[in-house]
């Protein structure tokens, strides 16, 4: 575990190097994890506002606060390594990735993690903003808010693995951009993203239950806006270390039939 | 006359080479049928818990959700790979072989490049936007139709005009190609009218990008609202961006000196 340390310590430096090169792209990316989770806070607002000042069991604040949270969950977990790992194997960049003695993974999640430290510098004053402009008021209990720390790492890492999994689907195929798109929408409709999933159909929550990605970006949210009891806490936190660990297991053993069927270009 | 055939070359070297790509048109296919999942989906949610959105019916913003595509339709095939093209050459330099083309450079950038399986979002488009009309229908004469036709215009042109000034942005700046991208996250917000989201966020979308006069005025216009300002408004501005646009594009075209000289 603490052989890692200096490793990332090194992927860190020159990944926010790297990044800083392209700062204003870097910002731009960010654009689109800010207009649709506001996108979704407007409409739910308005409709929470016209039926009177609640829908289900939100009233207009829970909507503010719930997708302002979304914003900060969904940006925190999110990846873009199933638009990376096409290039890299199309340019051949994963033959230089495999001679290295340690998992390609473990460079990914550094400069995954490198980018949000980054990009918080501009998350953080966009979500005080939003939050000043909706008049969101937000008053968490200390213990979902001690909580909220493990289930984010969790979320954060089993996104990863799956995702990470899902990538490798480019060791057989270079056409993944309408994979990559079922994927977005899937989660879209099963994650809370585009409605807290109590609004939904009773058939949609069920089928939720049994997905992993509630467990992505709906449960670290209502752990943050204070909406589970210690039951439902632990229960969360059951499922997510039963995802991460399954995402573990499929990652390893995609990985491991891809390397295999992996050809370098140009050798 | 001259400038059709133009483009019914180009739309033929465009077929052409697709032709080559067919699983793309079923790629293409299916990107827009979960496209289409995600503006529905989200209509039969939010219309699960309430009647109206900000004083729209839901099948009014079915017909918003019909033009969101025809337009959306309109700049995938057409605009943003024309453009991407545009904003390569300039940073290569074989923009040259563009300019010395015995043709106006503005039309060739502009559909030098069509993708048309892209066209499957108009070809979704055509029947969301018809059982939209059909379910509007009693209300619809010949009048709405006319100006629902020139609102849609205009939308698609000042999309248009906008999309080339950003791009001719290229000349000065060379690498712009991520302006595309701030386009494409503002125009998600297109798939609902502009009128619920707050004032500023409804005054960058008017003014700063135009996704309202896209989306939000034509779907007004098959729904009846509206209203007279609107309409002149847009169709005036339509005509003025497409000659701000045409005029900066002089301006740039005269400070271009290509890659290598």
């Amino acid at each position: 575990m603490f052989a890692y340390y200096p490793i990332y310590r090194g992927y860190f430096r020159t990944s926010l190097m790297l990044m800083f090169q392209y700062r204003i792209a870097m910002l731009i990316w960010l654009l689109g994890g800010i207009i649709e989770p506001l996108m979704y806070l407007v409409i739910w607002r308005t409709v929470s506002l016209q039926q009177g000042g609640s829908v289900g069991s939100y009233s207009t604040n829970d909507f503010v606060v719930y997708f302002i949270a979304m914003m900060m969950v969904s940006h925190g977990t999110f990846t873009w390594i199933m638009w990376e790992y096409v290039y890299r194997i199309r340019m051949g960049q994963f033959s230089v990735m495999l001679l290295k003695p340690i998992h390609p993974i473990h460079s990914d999640i550094a400069d995954n993690i490198g980018y949000k430290f980054l990009t918080l510098t501009v998350m953080g004053p966009t979500v005080l903003l939003l939050a000043w402009f909706f008049d969101a008021s937000w008053q968490p209990a200390f213990w979902t808010l001690a909580a909220f720390v493990p289930v984010l790492i969790l979320a954060f890492l089993m996104r990863f693995y799956w995702e990470w999994s899902l990538a490798m689907v480019a060791f057989w195929t270079l056409r993944i951009d309408a994979m990559n798109q079922a994927y977005i929408v899937v989660t879209l409709f099963f994650s809370g993203k585009l409605a807290p999933l109590t609004l939904f159909p009773e058939i949609v929550q069920r089928a939720a239950d049994l997905l992993p990605f509630r467990w992505m970006l709906y449960f670290p949210v209502e752990v943050l806006l204070g909406r589970v009891t210690p039951r439902d806490l632990l229960i969360g936190l059951g499922a997510q270390l039963f995802w991460l660990l399954a995402g573990y297991l499929v990652m390893q053993l995609i990985y491991r039939a891809g390397i295999k069927r992996y050809a370098a270009f140009g050798a | 006359m001259f400038y059709i055939r133009l483009f019914a070359t180009y739309l033929r070297i465009g077929i052409l080479g697709e032709l080559e790509y067919r699983a793309n048109f079923w790629i293409s296919l299916v990107q827009s049928a979960l496209d289409l999942c995600v503006a529905l989906g989200g209509l039969a949610v939010v219309f699960n818990h309430t009647d109206t959105l900000g004083g729209w019916r839901q099948e009014e913003l079915l017909a918003l959700v019909g033009v969101y595509f025809l337009i959306g339709g309109l700049i995938r095939t057409i605009i943003r790979p024309s453009m991407t093209k545009f904003m390569d050459d300039v940073r290569q330099g074989t923009l040259d072989f563009t300019l010395t083309k015995p043709a106006d450079s503005q039309v060739l950038v502009s559909i030098q490049s069509i993708e048309i399986w892209r066209l499957v979002d108009v070809l979704i488009a055509l029947p969301v936007l018809g059982i939209a009309l059909l379910r509007l229908g009693a209300r619809l004469g010949l009048l709405d139709t006319a100006v629902f036709a020139v609102t849609l215009l205009s939308g698609a042109l000042i999309i248009y005009s906008f999309w080339l000034m950003l791009s001719t942005c290229a000349f000065w700046f060379v690498k712009v190609e991520n302006i595309q991208v701030i386009f494409m996250s503002m125009w998600q917000a297109g798939r609902w009218p502009v009128s619920i989201y707050p004032a500023w966020l409804r005054a960058v979308l008017t003014f700063l990008v135009p996704v309202a006069f896209a989306t939000t005025v034509p779907a007004s216009a098959v729904s009846g609202r509206i209203t007279d300002a609107s309409l002149v408004g847009t169709v005036a501005l339509a005509v003025a961006m497409l000659l701000v646009s045409r005029w900066f594009w002089r301006v740039g075209i005269r400070f271009y000196s290509g890659a290598s000289a």
